[in-house]
């Protein structure tokens, strides 16, 4: 394949196709087409409109707690010894990850176009949580469609769920991972039409899904990139963030993609290796198709049937990525690799102990990459990883990786 | 040029009958059984057959569907195989038109040039592919038109005046009309409003309206016949095929005679159709 040419800005995506290059588009059912069309009509007009943005400002301030610190981790920067080490905290978001950013604006998106009932899917139950969420707070029904084995690894997330009077549909299709959520989640949305409002959780699927989501989400590199600049008086020189669909990456990077002395690295889930098929590195080894509504990069075999993967971490167990990522990548502008599971579980544990934060086993696999590369750096370089969301979720996960029992 | 189906559907017309379309899923429970199920379709009343292309990701389809692909693919079907299907079928019936049914993702990965060269010389009539709106026409829609292969749309509910349009544009053999919002398999749509639906796409062309989705026995068949062009039957041949597999798939009947007395009885529904609307 061509690499494409590199554009004057790298933040004017998509076009009004809903593609980014190639990649992105709106490969749905008719069934699906109109509603799509009135979604994208219904997000032309708010995205511009004051009275939405001070809307969401507010909420986004008062009930999410924005915007989120950006934090100097000293305690690790001292351990790796290389380059000064900064956490954007959107751990600290209330429901404990950058989901709500995304979800505020969808709810209200659904408001305005008179939806009277929500669906979600979800991996790890970061985004579900976040969707009952404001589900509750706005009043709407809510069912979120969320893998068996998801289910039992994330059993806190499934108990918060309920709490906020989402109902969770378990689902058991493939290996009952975000994949198989997402195809009922679909399944769902295409019988009920006329009422339900799709709130997607990551910056994938038809557009305008991975532009909106972008734009919900970029608040958190438009924040970080202020906050660098108030608290070291200039732009970062690296910045990661993990990447499963790819919202928390895509909100971090776009502010900062015109940047141009910025480097930009998304970690991929590699699982237990690239070698096999146990991961979710879709950039790394995966080739572009079509899945979900968009041509993106994804983990299939050579007759187009899409792969399960693998990952430690449920928010990342995801054979495809965001259009705009498999976009970014080909441009060459955005780097990706691959951290194994091994790798985040470590970076897991040190974090938690030199800076007495527990990140999401997302999260970590971005933390795992500085730990790798900043030891090299000097010590005035300056390192952002987006710290995504909070661990607490995982300790069941990780206790039962570390042969514990709790 | 007129395609297979053309032929087919002009045929039938002046015989004032619709059309029995039926789908099964190509490679379900294994090639060669699927093979005799495919050959025994016409002898039973079938006037179009659907092959279904399994997908690991049938988002349009219900549980049954879905089961039947993922049963497809465990015994090693690939498009590559669903092409040899076609093909083997083909050198026995010259007539009866095939139309590949499925996702994009599989033929995108063959390759869109080599695939619908391959799917030519198997003696493809016609493509349905879910997951292409005509937003995305350029993909695969105008390029099977330019090779002859008709490029059958669906229009659904959602589908209204103003759009009915855009999606008959580039459609060609028949148009689709997908009965309710929802999945293959689920209840059959209130058929006051189906019929409805077929006429006000009428109004919008003079390609043959054939109405799937939730028809599964011959008195559906024959009423929802008595104003569409054509009825297509999916979920119910398929699960006449799961019905005689046993718990670990192995086979506790004939397959393809069970799809052959399914296929029979709906066959005497569509002819049985406007004869009803006449009296």
């Amino acid at each position: 394949m061509d690499k494409p040419a590199t554009p004057n800005s790298f933040r004017t995506g998509p076009d009004e196709q809903g593609m980014f290059g190639i990649f992105g588009g709106r490969f749905v059912a008719e069934t699906l087409m109109p509603l799509i069309l009135d979604l994208e009509r219904h997000w032309n007009e708010v995205k511009n409109d004051p009275d939405f943005k001070a809307e969401l400002t507010d909420l986004s301030t008062h009930y999410a707690g924005r915007p989120s610190k950006l934090y100097f981790a000293e305690g690790l920067t001292r351990h790796l010894g290389g380059a000064k080490v900064y956490f954007k905290r959107e751990d600290l978001n209330h429901t404990g990850s950058h989901k709500i950013n995304n979800c505020l604006g969808q709810i209200l998106l659904a408001k305005r176009m008179g939806k009277k009932r929500i669906i979600a899917e979800t991996g790890a139950g970061q985004h579900g949580v976040a969707s009952a969420t404001v589900a509750a707070r706005f009043g709407f029904p809510c069912v979120v469609y969320m893998g068996a084995t998801d289910v039992a690894r994330q059993s806190p997330n499934v108990f918060r769920m309920k709490l906020l009077g989402a109902e969770v549909r378990p689902v058991t299709a493939g290996h009952g991972t975000l994949k198989d959520a997402m195809n009922e989640a679909l399944r769902d949305w295409v019988t009920n039409v006329e009422d339900t409002y799709y709130l997607i959780g990551t910056a994938a699927g038809p557009h305008p899904y991975p532009e909106l989501v972008r734009d919900f989400q970029s608040v958190i590199g438009t924040e970080a990139r202020a906050q660098i600049l108030e608290q070291e008086g200039r732009l970062p020189d690296t910045i990661i963030a993990c990447v499963g669909g790819g919202s928390n990456a895509i909100g971090l990077f776009h502010p900062f993609l015109d940047d141009k002395d910025v480097r930009i690295i998304g970690i991929e889930a590699g699982g237990r290796g690239l070698d096999g098929i146990e991961h979710c590195a879709s950039m790394s080894a995966g080739a572009p198709g079509v899945l979900h509504g968009n041509r993106t990069y994804l983990l299939q075999n050579s007759d187009g049937q899409i792969m399960d993967g693998h990952s430690i971490s449920a928010g990342l167990d995801y054979p495809g990525v965001g259009p705009e990522h498999s976009w970014l990548r080909d441009s060459g502008r955005v780097e990706y690799v691959p951290i194994l599971d091994d790798e985040a579980l470590e970076a897991f544990k040190l974090t938690t102990r030199v800076e007495g934060i527990i990140p999401a086993l997302e999260s970590a696999h971005a933390i795992a990459h500085a730990v790798k590369i900043v030891p090299a750096m000097d010590k005035d370089q300056i390192v952002i990883v987006n710290l995504s969301g909070r661990g607490d979720k995982d300790v069941h996960t990780v206790a039962s990786m570390l042969g514990m029992e709790i | 040029m007129t395609t297979r189906i053309d032929r087919r559907m002009a045929k039938l017309k002046t015989e004032g009958r619709p059309a029995l379309v039926t789908y099964f899923m190509g490679g379900d429970p294994d090639y060669e059984t699927s093979l005799s199920i495919m050959k025994a379709l016409p002898g039973a009343g079938a006037d179009v057959i659907e092959l279904g292309m399994p997908f690991s990701d049938p988002m349009a389809d219900g549980p049954a569907i879905q089961a039947a692909g993922l049963r497809a693919l465990k015994g090693g079907q690939t498009l590559v195989k669903t092409l040899k299907m076609a093909s083997e079928f083909r050198a026995g019936d010259n007539e009866t038109p095939i139309v590949l049914m499925g996702y994009y993702n599989p033929i995108y990965i063959y390759g869109v040039d080599r695939f619908l060269k391959d799917a030519i010389a198997s003696g493809i009539d016609g493509l349905i592919v879910v997951d292409l709106p005509p937003e995305m026409d350029e993909e695969l829609c105008i390029p099977a038109l330019k090779a002859g292969i008709n490029f059958i749309r669906l229009a659904t509910p959602t589908t209204d005046d103003k759009r009915l349009p855009k999606v008959l544009q580039n459609t060609s053999g028949f148009v689709y009309y997908v009965s309710m919002t929802g999945i293959t398999g689920s209840a059959l749509a209130d058929t006051g409003k189906v019929a409805a639906a077929v006429q006000r796409i009428k109004g919008h062309t003079d390609l043959p309206v054939c109405v799937g989705f939730g028809v599964k026995t011959a008195e559906q068949a024959r009423v929802i016949g008595a104003n569409a062009d054509g009825v297509v039957v999916g979920t119910a041949i398929v699960n006449a095929v799961a019905n005689v597999l046993g718990p670990k798939g192995e086979k506790t009947a004939d397959p393809a005679e069970a799809v052959a007395t399914l296929v029979s009885g709906l066959a005497q529904g569509v002819r049985s159709a406007r004869l009803a609307a006449a009296e």
